[in-house]
C-alpha cells in the first residue's frame, strides 16, 4: 500500500467518523469536535492531493499547501466563535444545550 | 497539468478596478472604525456604504452599457495561480442590490445602535456597524470572485459577520440560534473544502473558467459537485437544512434580520448558481436538477405550512423565508443545459427577479416586524389587534411586502413567479407550476392571516410605544420596490444574460 492510498484512506476514515459523531451526538461541544474532526480529514486530503500531483524532485505541489492554511485559520476561527458562544450560552442559561426550551405562551 | 494556453481569461478591462474597491473599500472603512472608535463608526459606515452604492451603480452602468463583462486580473497575475475578479450582469445586479438594502437596513438602525454622548462606549454598537460593513465587503467579493478557493474565503467572511448580528441580543435562545447556525455553516464549509480538494485533484487548478473548460462527468467530479452541493445548500437553508434559519433570523435586531434573509441566504446560492451554471455547466443532467428541484418545492410547501402555524410574527416572516428560497431553486431544472431559447430566458430572469424582489419584500417585511414588536412590546400574532389604528404605515408596509411574497399583481414577485410558472408550463414540468401556484395560495394565508390581526380591534388595552415616522418610510421605501419592479415588462431581461459562461 502506497503512503498517498494510506493517507488517502486515514482522511476518509476521519470525514466518516466525524459525520457519525456530528449526527449522533447531540451536545454542543461534541458537535464541534466532530466540526474539527471533519476538518483534519479534509485537510489530510489537501496533504495528499498536494503529494500526488508533486512536480518530479518536489515534495508536494504548493497550492494545496497554501490553500490548507487559509483553511486551518477558518476552522480556527470558527472554533473560537462557537467556543465563545458556548461559554456565554452557559453564563447565560445554566446549560450548554442546543433543546429549545418550549415557548413562552 | 493544464496548458496556459488553454485558460481563456481576458485581462483586465476599463473600469475593473471598481471590482476591487468594492471589496475593500468596505475592509478599509472597518479597519478605520476599529481603530477610531464607536464614536465615529456611524459616519464612517454611512461613508463607506454610500461608496459602496455609487461603485455598484457604475459597475452596473459599464456592464450595460458595453454588454460585456468587467474583468480585474489582480496584481496581473493571471490564473490559475492568480485571481481574476469578474463582475457580469447578475454580479452588477447583486451588488447595486445589496448596496440600496445595506443602507435602508443601516439608516433604520442609525438611532438604535447610536452611541450616546457623555457616556462610555459601547461594544454593542461597534460590533454592529463592523458587521455590517464586513458583509457588505464579503457579499461583493462572492458576487465577483471566479476562483472556487477565493469564493469559499467570501463565504466564511460572510458567515463569521453574520454570527454576530444573529447574537446581539444576547439571552439564551438567540446564543443558541446562532450555535446552530455556526455549526450548520462549518459543516457546510467543510463539505465544500471536501469538494474542493477533489476538483483540484481531477483539474489542477480552482479557476472557474479553466474547469468549465475541461470538466469531464467522471466519478471524481461528480462527487465534488455532489458535497460541494450539499454543503452550499446547508448554508442556503434549503429544505431539509433549513432548521437553524428561522429562530436566527428572528432572534436578530430588526435591522440585521432584514440583511440576513434579504442579502446573506443569497450569497450561498449566488455561489451554487456561479457552480451549476458557470463551472460545471454540462454536468446539469435533467434527473439531478430534478432533485434540487424537489427539494425547492417541499421548502415553498413545508416552509408555507409551518409559517401559517407560528405564533410570533418575526417567526412567521422567517419561515417565509425558507419558503420563498425554494423557488429559486426551480431554476436549476427550467433552464436544461442547451439553453438558448426564450422559455430558458424567462426562467432565468424569473429567478434573478424572484432574488431580487424577494430581497426588497423581505427586507421591508422584517423592518416592518421590527416596528410592530416596538410599538406593541411583542410580536405574537393572536394579540396584533389594533395596530392598523396606531401604525398604518407599518401595515401598510407589511401589507404591500406580502403582495409580492404572494405573487400578486403588480409587484416583482409576480413577474418572478409568473415567469417561472411559464417556463414550467412550456416545458410541461407541471408538478414544479402546480407547486409555484399552491406556495403562492398559502404564502397568501399567511399574510392575510397576520392582516386581518393587525386590522381587527385591539385585543387588550395596551400601553403603546411610539416610533418614528422616519423609520417607518425606510421600511415602506424597500417595501415598496418590490412592487415597483412589478412595473417592468414581462419578458426575459437581457441585462441578466450579459456575460454568463457559455
Amino acid at each position: 500500500m502506497s503512503a498517498v492510498l494510506l493517507f488517502w484512506l486515514a482522511g476518509s476514515g476521519l470525514i466518516g467518523l466525524a459525520v457519525y459523531g456530528l449526527i449522533v451526538n447531540p451536545h454542543p461541544l461534541c458537535k464541534l469536535l466532530a466540526l474539527n474532526l471533519l476538518g483534519s480529514g479534509v485537510f489530510l486530503l489537501f496533504g495528499v492531493i498536494a503529494r500526488r500531483g508533486a512536480a518530479a524532485g518536489l515534495g508536494g505541489d504548493p497550492v494545496p499547501q497554501a490553500l490548507v492554511i487559509t483553511g486551518i485559520v477558518v476552522a480556527f476561527s470558527a472554533t473560537a466563535i462557537a467556543v465563545a458562544l458556548l461559554l456565554a450560552l452557559h453564563a447565560e442559561a445554566g446549560e450548554a444545550s442546543l433543546d429549545q426550551e418550549d415557548e413562552e405562551p | 497539468m493544464i496548458p496556459l494556453q488553454a485558460i481563456a481569461e481576458t485581462g483586465t478591462t476599463p473600469g475593473g478596478a471598481l471590482l476591487v474597491l468594492g471589496i475593500v473599500m468596505p475592509a478599509v472603512a472597518l479597519v478605520a472604525l476599529i481603530g477610531l472608535g464607536g464614536r465615529a463608526a456611524r459616519m464612517i459606515v454611512a461613508a463607506a456604504l454610500l461608496f459602496q452604492l455609487y461603485v455598484a451603480v457604475r459597475v452596473a452602468l459599464l456592464v450595460a452599457g458595453s454588454a460585456t463583462p468587467l474583468a480585474y486580473v489582480v496584481g496581473g497575475f493571471q490564473p490559475p495561480l492568480g485571481i481574476t475578479l469578474r463582475a457580469d450582469g447578475v454580479s452588477a445586479l447583486m451588488m447595486v442590490v445589496s448596496a440600496v438594502i445595506f443602507l435602508g437596513a443601516a439608516s433604520f438602525a442609525w438611532k438604535d445602535f447610536a452611541q450616546a454622548r457623555g457616556q462610555p462606549e459601547a461594544r454593542l454598537s461597534l460590533i454592529f456597524w463592523s458587521a455590517l460593513l464586513a458583509m457588505a465587503s464579503a457579499l461583493n467579493l462572492l458576487f465577483t470572485s471566479t476562483d472556487l478557493f477565493n469564493l469559499y474565503v467570501g463565504l466564511e467572511l460572510l458567515t463569521f459577520a453574520a454570527i454576530p448580528v444573529v447574537a446581539i441580543k444576547g439571552g439564551a435562545e438567540t446564543l443558541r440560534a446562532a450555535l446552530r447556525y455556526l455549526l450548520f455553516a462549518v459543516f457546510g464549509s467543510m463539505l465544500y473544502l471536501f469538494g474542493i480538494v477533489l476538483i483540484y485533484g481531477a483539474y489542477g487548478t480552482l479557476a472557474i473558467s479553466a474547469i468549465a473548460a475541461q470538466v469531464q462527468p467522471n466519478a471524481a467530479t461528480l462527487a465534488a459537485a455532489g458535497f460541494v452541493t450539499v454543503g452550499l445548500l446547508a448554508k442556503t437553508a434549503l429544505f431539509p437544512f433549513h432548521l437553524w434559519l428561522p429562530p436566527a433570523h428572528a432572534g436578530a435586531p430588526a435591522a440585521g434580520s432584514a440583511v440576513l434573509s434579504a442579502l446573506v441566504v443569497k450569497g450561498s446560492l449566488f455561489l451554487l448558481m456561479r457552480l451549476w451554471f458557470d463551472t460545471f455547466p454540462s454536468l446539469r443532467e435533467p434527473a439531478d436538477m430534478q432533485l434540487l428541484a424537489f427539494l425547492g418545492a417541499l421548502a415553498v410547501i413545508i416552509g408555507s405550512v409551518t409559517a401559517l402555524r407560528q405564533p410570533r410574527l418575526k417567526l412567521l416572516v422567517a419561515y417565509s423565508t425558507v419558503a420563498q428560497i425554494g423557488y429559486m431553486f426551480f431554476v436549476f431544472t427550467l433552464v436544461p443545459k442547451t439553453a438558448g431559447d426564450i422559455v430558458a430566458s424567462a426562467a432565468w430572469t424569473g429567478a434573478w427577479l424572484q432574488v431580487v424582489a424577494h430581497a426588497f419584500a423581505k427586507a421591508g417585511m422584517f423592518l416592518a416586524a421590527g416596528l410592530v414588536a416596538e410599538v406593541l412590546g411583542h410580536d405574537r400574532i393572536r394579540d396584533l389587534g389594533g395596530l392598523s389604528a396606531r401604525a398604518p404605515l407599518v401595515v401598510l408596509t407589511f401589507a404591500i411586502s406580502g403582495l409580492s411574497l404572494m405573487g400578486l399583481p403588480p409587484s416583482g414577485g409576480f413577474s418572478a413567479k409568473f415567469m417561472l410558472l411559464a417556463a414550467a408550463l412550456a416545458e410541461g414540468h407541471w408538478v414544479w407550476a402546480t407547486v409555484i401556484i399552491a406556495g403562492g395560495v398559502l404564502a397568501g394565508a399567511y399574510v392575510f392571516a397576520v392582516l386581518a390581526r393587525m386590522m381587527a380591534a385591539p385585543t387588550k388595552a395596551a400601553e403603546l410605544a411610539s416610533i418614528g415616522r422616519t423609520r417607518q418610510l425606510i421600511a415602506l421605501g424597500l417595501a415598496s420596490v418590490s412592487v415597483l419592479m412589478g412595473l417592468m415588462p414581462l419578458h426575459p431581461i437581457a441585462f441578466f444574460e450579459i456575460g454568463r459562461f457559455p
